[in-house]
């Protein structure tokens, strides 16, 4: 009798364990997917912003006059943006293509004429809309790699993590705090 | 509460919600069908048995049509993203946030500002908003308040507050004719074979749920709505970031004096704002499907 009772608690534990290596498991990939998809979206947001902006140069010429710097600035950016390997490297070239930005949008403020046509109206619209997009899209990110990181680091979570090889912290989508600072383009205006 | 539990508790909220209709509309169905059969003098179990089929067909095809029935009663059509831009843009950037797929856009020909969510999941959800919602909130308002309706639709609220709407709508339907028969079929009928007594007594049963089946009904969707929109508001805000938008949003809702006319009290609760101005009940706060919205406002600005 007793030893059918140890067997039993033996059993127990054993099936409490393998249930929980294989919800942590899942949540590893899960999560590990979701950090890919939203580093996808971020992707996909930036180049759409930097296709936008040879757009809104296009649109801005026949009205205002520009430096020849605002263009080569734009088009490096885009080509950071579209090398970039790693977040850091994104957000570094997101800061240039948001600079260039201010200064277009400097440029045409004083311009009334440009300000008031329709074109321009709806390029502001697609252009706030796709900067809050690239946020959100960085705020989802960075979310999904905390939760990443406080899985694989957090004991017991961090034995499995090191099993399977999941151990590799990931790197969040962050401009650092000076460049923050310069880059602050205010889309609240715009609408 | 934290997010999972709380869309548990919306999921198990629906299994609630529909085994108490199907209770209460087994009881109300059981009288019915007890005073035709005392009518006509036979023909309970096959009454009782259509009861049976017709609400099971009513609650699969209100599971399954919930968004289609909700939009078509609030007369809400679909907003082309080419007409919509702006709305289509915010709703986007906000699903980015929220990592939901994206709701099908409807939009209200009123020039009251209100919005609601519905749908059964969030891949069969809508969001629909008003005219006024477009022409009188700034950018940044716009924002906060499509934020708290995604908020209902990744908690699950918006299951459960729909699934609500159907079911009582159907209950106050039943009750309703339940009532009627009631007058054609006493009226000028004295005698029958069944003994008086009993038949008394069931007539006192059926007056009763008739009255208070509506009553029931509605208790249950007001506990409902209430609470939940305090938790929209602070996801919302999650989201955006921006607490300012949905509170000043909320405060021109309020000082907007305007009747949402495609609402009724069955679609209520489940507006961002009671979209039935004007109403003043005796027992307000008891019978009221919102918050009062300065309390809300408060409760985001955090003081």
């Amino acid at each position: 009798m007793i030893d059918l009772i140890i067997l039993g608690v033996i059993v127990l534990i054993i099936v409490i364990v393998l249930l929980w290596i294989i919800t942590t498991y899942n949540a590893f990939i899960q999560i590990e997917k979701q950090v890919q998809n939203s580093w996808a979206q971020i992707d996909v947001q930036l180049k759409r912003q930097a296709d936008l902006i040879p757009n809104l140069v296009e649109t801005v010429k026949g009205y205002a006059k520009f430096e020849k710097k605002v263009l080569t600035d734009v088009t490096k950016a885009r080509t950071a943006i579209m090398s970039a390997k790693t977040p850091a490297q994104a957000a570094r070239g997101e800061n240039m293509l948001s600079g260039a930005l201010k200064s277009i949008f400097a440029v045409a403020e004083s311009y009334p004429r440009l300000q008031a046509s329709e074109n321009f109206k709806a390029l502001q619209e697609e252009l706030s809309s796709t900067a809050n997009k690239v946020a959100f899209a960085r705020q989802f990110y960075n979310d999904m790699v905390m939760k990443w990181n406080t899985l694989i680091l957090q004991f017991p979570s961090n034995v499995l993590a090191n099993m399977f090889g999941k151990n590799k912290e990931k790197e969040s989508f962050e401009a650092s705090a000076s460049e923050r600072k310069n880059t602050k383009v205010d889309f609240s205006d715009l609408s | 509460m934290d997010f999972y539990s709380q869309i548990a508790r919306n999921k198990r909220m629906t299994y609630i919600l529909f085994l108490l209709f199907f209770i209460l509309i087994g009881f109300l169905a059981y009288v019915v069908s007890f005073i035709i059969d005392w009518y006509f003098g036979a023909g309970f179990i096959f009454f009782y048995s259509i009861f049976g089929v017709l609400t099971s067909i009513f609650a699969i095809t209100s599971y399954y049509s919930s968004d289609k029935i909700v939009t078509s009663i609030s007369k809400a059509k679909e907003a082309p993203a080419s007409k919509f831009k702006q709305l289509h843009n915010i709703v986007e950037e906000l699903c980015i946030a929220s990592g939901l797929p994206k709701p099908k856009i409807f939009v209200i020909n009123d020039t009251a500002i209100n919005a609601f969510a519905t749908g059964r999941n969030p891949e069969h959800a809508v969001v629909c908003v008003t005219v006024g919602c477009l022409t009188r909130l700034s950018r940044a308002q716009l924002q906060g308040v499509i934020a708290h309706e995604l908020s209902h639709i990744k908690s699950y609220d918006v299951r459960t507050m729909t699934i609500a709407t159907v079911l009582v709508g159907m209950a106050v339907l039943l009750s309703d004719m339940m009532f009627r028969m009631f007058f054609f079929g006493s009226l000028g009928r004295s005698n029958s074979r069944d003994s008086g007594g009993i038949m008394i007594a069931m007539i006192g049963i059926s007056i009763l749920l008739a009255i208070l089946t509506p009553i029931i009904a509605k208790m249950i969707t007001f506990t409902i709505s209430r609470k939940r929109e305090f938790s929209a508001d602070a996801t919302a805000i999650q989201l955006t970031r921006n607490p300012e938008g949905l509170a000043t949003a909320l405060e021109v809702i309020e000082k907007d004096t305007e009747k949402l006319e495609a609402a009724n009290k069955a679609t209520a609760h489940l507006y961002i704002s009671n979209p039935l101005r004007g109403q003043k009940l005796l027992m307000k706060s008891l019978f009221s499907t919102h918050p009062p919205i300065k309390d809300r406002v408060r409760a985001i600005r955090g003081h």
